[in-house]
């Protein structure tokens, strides 16, 4: 189906599936539940994830493909927000023109980023991306405060021009939209005591990503990305062979850059705001945590990565004590404290300890990421459940699969 | 994927109707956030609870203030709950808070990690917002955080009470009419700190600034510059250092060679401590230009940074928002009730955000309704005593609180390692009250109250 083999029409399928059901999967406790906590259907997280996703999709193209460990792509992602938060000042409300200028943007400026950064490889590359998106960083934090109002981030105010809309209804900033939908416009559904919140800014990035997802599987399967493999496995002995491997990780580069650029495009379609501190270093680790911890190289792992960071970052660190004392209410106090007692450096605050350690156990137990584990346990699964021997060889071959 | 040929068999069959007939048969309701007939977002009547949001960075580099906001929201909670010794309720001029939560409900919270980003913090408010149906959003520690979280809770349509911020920018150009401040800002520490200054240096100074590069620091250096130009002191240079500085010796070494007497620090936590640091080992203040005693002056100063310069801050001048050691019953009350629950003196973030949340609560049981439009109207305005800084006026036009400031010097010989700073002067609300369109807070305007429905 649309040029794919069969094992990827299927993984395109599940995608499609996963984030068109987000809503439901996501919010699997009913609301009034205890475990309600854990739950990450509302919108503003939801749109995050697919955002990342499509973030580290992109950067899975460099990095999983190439081998180019590029570690300042968060200076793409941050330019990219940067065009879209002037496009609404200047244009229209609209957040096609916003993405759309984003895009072309970010990959203006990787290309000239790459255009440097390339003539090294390994870690003199690394270094070299790190380096430009500092500068990044260091400009619009203060140099170019008038451009990207510093510290405090550019955002929309009541008397933006807004040349092809108005500046202001009823005394409030017109609501980001397409044709006329508003990103936060939200339709709640109600089953029992469960609560599904379907958004129109989620359902726009969802279709955005699957998109983006489909590309990213069109160029691994293409003979461009058999090159980019090519130059990952080794890059001198195909120098040798007399084939100019430049254009290609050139090529891919700013393909990536672009990515990164609708993601931050994307990131203002919700959320009009672009600060200097999406462009930290912090941030371009971020994404190679992503990236790794879903299993580079993997079409679909970067995005579980992403979902995984997020989840952290949002749902960990809101727990505090109080929630922990309500969960061990039932326990005798001593315990409850005990309990709390030992938990408590890993949440709230603690959740980049938690997240350090999980990633800390992927990397030693499960080079592979999150998707070597699937593979583990659905090859565990058919090894167990079907008696007969032949079903050995599927390992090998589920061990194949991206 | 051989799966997907399996015929449907008739016991699948009848699984998948019964599934279906079931759902079919809950009480469905389909509702549309936008277009529903609620009043306002989140309302509590409703969902059938209360919920605050206690947006403070715990990681990062003002964690140590986000960590004690944190403690005196509790505090307030269990005040406005009933629970505790009742706190600053007892000495609050309205009293219209009776314990009993705010208009009968108990007041539940969540909390937060802004990461003291913008980024973060707006989704971390949006989580707050969106998941926990939080009716109110307060905190931060930085001016960034604060005009981004203000921003956002103006679209989403509920209140921000704001914490610590002091730049002009929170109340000025980035305004809103869902936000409200209560600390006080960069225009009111040059006001209140000037005369001081001339007082105990002369007015024929010549001053050198060292800006953190950010727009705190921008606002804050503009209203001292104009604020001392104003008494007859020249300002030889300002000079910007990167945020992320922590030697700060290379911007020292140019202070030597100028004609400067004066050093202005605009620099704020642990920038302040190591250029504070640095100046002092350079000898700075050893140091005697054009006849006079060179001196150093801190626009805002905390407790947790004198603690951190240790005895390099004696003798140097700065303001500050609130101090513990302040005399009148509202400071008592909440001194008392947070050190017996803590252990030791609360900060002025500390402070900023407990009275934050006690007004949030008091203008609701004085507008009898959650919605924010009616909170707003409430607090437009608002004149109010017993909260530790005297008669104070929450005016309609900006939202910013208009009360006395403190200026404040390290102190010569402190007693422990909480009391570092001796009040100096309390300089009236008079005199550091300014027009709304004062030229450091033009451009920008509040806009309508956004009910978010």
């Amino acid at each position: 189906m649309l040029g794919l083999n069969k094992k990827d029409t299927s993984l395109f399928l599940i995608v499609v599936g996963m984030t068109m059901f987000a809503p439901f999967i996501l919010n699997p406790f009913p609301e009034t539940s205890q475990l309600a906590q854990f739950n990450a259907g509302y919108p503003d997280l939801m749109q995050r994830f697919v955002i990342f996703g499509i973030f580290a999709i992109g950067f899975n193209l460099l990095f999983g493909l190439t081998g180019y460990l590029s570690f300042g792509h968060a200076a793409f992602l941050g330019v990219g927000s940067y065009a879209g938060v002037w496009m609404m000042k200047l244009l229209t409300m609209d957040v096609i023109p916003a993405i759309f200028m984003s895009m072309v943007v970010a990959g203006l400026f990787s290309i000239l980023v790459g255009y440097v950064s390339l003539r090294r490889s390994g870690i003199y590359f690394s270094i070299l991306t790190l380096a430009f998106a500092q500068m990044s960083f260091s400009l619009a934090y203060s140099v170019l405060t008038p451009i990207t109002n510093g510290e405090t981030g550019l955002q929309l105010a009541l008397d933006d021009p807004r040349i092809l809309g108005v500046s202001q209804v009823d005394g409030s900033i017109p609501p980001a939209s397409i044709f006329g939908i508003a990103m936060r416009d939200s339709w709640d559904l109600t089953l029992g005591g469960w609560s599904f919140t379907f958004n129109a800014g989620y359902y726009l990035c969802a279709v955005i990503m699957i998109l983006a997802f489909y590309v990213s599987v069109r160029i691994f399967r293409s003979p461009f990305g058999l090159m980019l493999k090519a130059v990952k496995s080794n890059q001198q002995r195909m120098n040798y062979t007399g084939l100019n491997s430049k254009p290609y990780t050139f090529a891919a580069f700013v393909i990536s850059g672009m990515y990164a650029g609708l993601a931050g495009g994307l990131m203002v379609a919700m959320d009009p705001l672009a600060g200097a501190e999406r462009m930290q270093w912090t941030a371009s680790g971020e994404v190679v945590l992503m990236t790794i911890l879903g299993g580079a190289g993997t079409l679909f792992g970067p995005v579980l990565g992403a979902g995984f960071i997020k989840y952290f970052e949002n749902i960990f660190s809101k727990i505090n004590d109080n929630i922990l004392y309500q969960w061990f209410s039932g326990l005798p106090e001593s315990v409850a404290d005990a309990l709390v007692f030992v938990i408590h450096p890993f949440i709230g605050k603690g959740w980049h300890l938690t997240l350090g350690i999980v990633f800390m156990l992927v990397v030693i137990f499960l080079p592979g990421g999150i998707m070597e584990g699937l593979r583990r346990i659905s090859a565990f699964v058919k090894k167990r459940f079907s008696s007969s021997p032949s079903s050995n060889g599927a390992v090998p071959s589920a061990k194949a699969a991206e | 994927m051989s799966d997907f040929g399996k015929t449907i068999s008739r016991r699948s069959l009848l699984k998948t109707g019964a599934a279906t007939g079931l759902v079919l048969a809950t009480p469905t309701i389909f509702t549309s956030q936008s277009w529903a007939q609620s009043a306002f977002l989140n309302d509590p009547a409703k969902s059938g609870k209360l919920v605050l949001g206690f947006n403070v960075p715990q990681t990062g580099p003002y964690a140590d203030e986000g960590a004690d906001e944190l403690r005196a929201y509790m505090l307030a909670v269990e005040h406005l709950n009933g629970e505790g010794d009742g706190g600053m309720l007892n000495t609050f001029s309205s009293k219209a808070l009776q314990g009993t939560g705010i208009l009968g409900n108990k007041v539940q919270y969540v909390t937060g990690d802004t990461q003291t980003k913008s980024d973060a913090a707006r989704a971390s408010a949006k989580s707050m917002i969106e998941k926990d149906g939080a009716i109110m959003i307060t905190g931060g520690s930085s001016s960034g955080v604060a005009v981004a979280v203000q921003a956002l809770c103006q679209e989403a349509g509920v209140i921000f009470m704001a914490g610590l911020t002091h730049s002009n920018d929170t109340t000025g150009k980035d305004k809103r009419a869902n936000g409200f401040r209560h600390f006080f800002n960069s225009y009111m520490s040059g006001a209140a700190l000037a005369p001081v200054l001339k007082n105990a240096y002369g007015d024929d100074r010549k001053a050198y600034h060292l800006t953190a590069d950010y727009n705190w620091g921008y606002t804050t250096e503009e209203a001292i510059k104009s604020a001392t130009e104003d008494m007859g002191w020249e300002t030889v240079e300002t000079v910007k250092t990167p945020l992320a500085a922590t030697d700060f010796s290379a911007y020292i070494t140019p202070v030597l060679q100028s004609d400067a007497d004066v050093l202005v620090l605009n620099h704020y936590g642990g920038n302040m401590v190591n250029s504070l640091t640095n100046a002092v080992q350079f000898g700075l203040r050893d140091r005697i230009v054009n006849g006079k005693n060179f001196e150093i002056v801190v626009p805002l100063y905390s407790r947790l940074m004198a603690k951190g310069a240790g005895a390099n801050v004696k003798g140097i001048f700065g303001s500050t928002n609130w101090h513990w050691s302040l005399s009148d019953e509202g400071s008592k009350a909440f001194v008392k009730s947070f050190g017996t629950k803590y252990g030791f003196p609360p900060s002025q973030a500390a402070h900023t955000t407990y009275v934050q949340t006690l007004l949030y609560a008091d203008a609701v049981e004085r507008a009898k309704s959650f919605n924010p439009c009616a909170v707003v109207e409430a607090l437009e305005d608002y004149e109010f005593d017993g909260l530790g800084n005297g008669k104070t006026l929450y005016r309609g036009a900006d939202h910013q609180c208009f009360k006395d400031v403190l200026v404040v010097r390290g102190k010569e010989n402190p007693s422990s390692e909480f009391d570092l700073l001796e009040i100096v002067e309390i300089t009236p609300v008079g005199q550091v009250t300014y027009d709304p369109n004062h030229p450091q807070f033009a451009g920008g305007a509040l806009g309508t109250c956004n009910p978010g429905a």
